[in-house]
């Protein structure tokens, strides 16, 4: 295999930003979701094995982690039916650059009133 | 029919020739996959926007989550369903995403081939275990449960 040639950086701009939030977002949800599985399976263990590691998810910490695990499960649904749209859709690549503002749109509509609503509940008790 | 006289032939004509592989020696995989991202994303848009809105939105919120609670969702069949339906597609669809950036950044085929293993393996593991506690769950582990099933 060929070795990287030196000084190259590839200035895609919203296009590539979009690719690269698309993969880290990704891997990042994936590995919550092993971990999920994992806790998930405590059912299996007893109750109050799954209570207790359920109850690390209502600590204020990990409460504001789930907003960012949210935010990012929200990019990564609504960047990837934009990448549905442009392969599939004619109009879709000729329309690229409103489907990213209405990605941005989305994101916005959803996600802020679920950290109203999540922070209320990890916060107000 | 030879390549010459027929340079776009269907896949189908293709395969039935070459055995499951087109003309450059290749399957179609990567064809299914690219596929089957866009497929799984549109039913994984709902299904875990689904199941994020009843767990972190509707009542309690993160604060009503316990056993009882899963014990509740999974006496109907229709969350089985969903949550079976779920831990399958995401697992494909982000095993497959991670092979993807895998062949895209390890560039040894050595580091490649352990990567790949590793992922597989995990991913087999959390899909069995998944699995199985879907089927195998008891909500009567929990002797203060309320549910009818238990009395």
């Amino acid at each position: 295999m060929p070795s990287k040639p030196a000084g190259t950086l590839y200035r895609g701009r919203e296009g590539m930003w979009s690719w690269v939030a698309h993969r880290i977002t990704g891997v990042g949800i994936f590995f919550f979701l092993l971990v999920h599985v994992l806790d998930t399976a405590l059912v299996r263990v007893s109750p109050e094995a799954y209570n207790e590691v359920i109850g690390t998810y209502k600590n204020p910490i990990v409460g504001l982690m789930e907003v960012g695990l949210v935010g990012a499960i929200l990019f990564h649904a609504f960047n990837g039916i934009r990448l549905i749209l442009v392969d599939f859709w004619a109009k879709g690549p000729r329309n690229q650059r409103k489907l990213m503002i209405g990605v941005g749109v989305v994101w916005v509509v959803l996600f802020v009133p679920f950290v109203i609503r999540h922070l209320t509940h990890v916060f107000g008790g | 029919m030879s390549d010459i006289a027929a340079p776009r032939s269907s896949t189908h004509a293709r395969s039935v020739k070459g055995g499951g592989r087109n003309r450059s020696g290749q399957t179609n995989f990567e064809l299914y996959s690219w596929l089957f991202m866009r497929l799984s994303g549109l039913a994984l848009v709902v299904l875990v926007l689904g199941h994020l809105f009843v767990n972190l939105m509707l009542g309690g919120g993160i604060t009503a989550l316990d056993f009882a609670f899963v014990a509740g969702k999974w006496a109907n069949p229709l969350w089985q369903v969903w949550d079976l339906l779920m831990l399958w597609l995401a697992m494909l669809h982000g095993t497959n995403g991670m092979r993807t950036i895998i062949n895209d950044y390890a560039e040894k085929d050595q580091t490649r081939f352990w990567l790949k293993a590793l992922l597989i393996t995990a991913s087999i593991v959390i899909v069995v275990l998944g699995t199985l506690v879907i089927f195998t769950f008891d909500p009567c582990l929990d002797p203060h449960s309320t549910l009818s099933v238990c009395k």
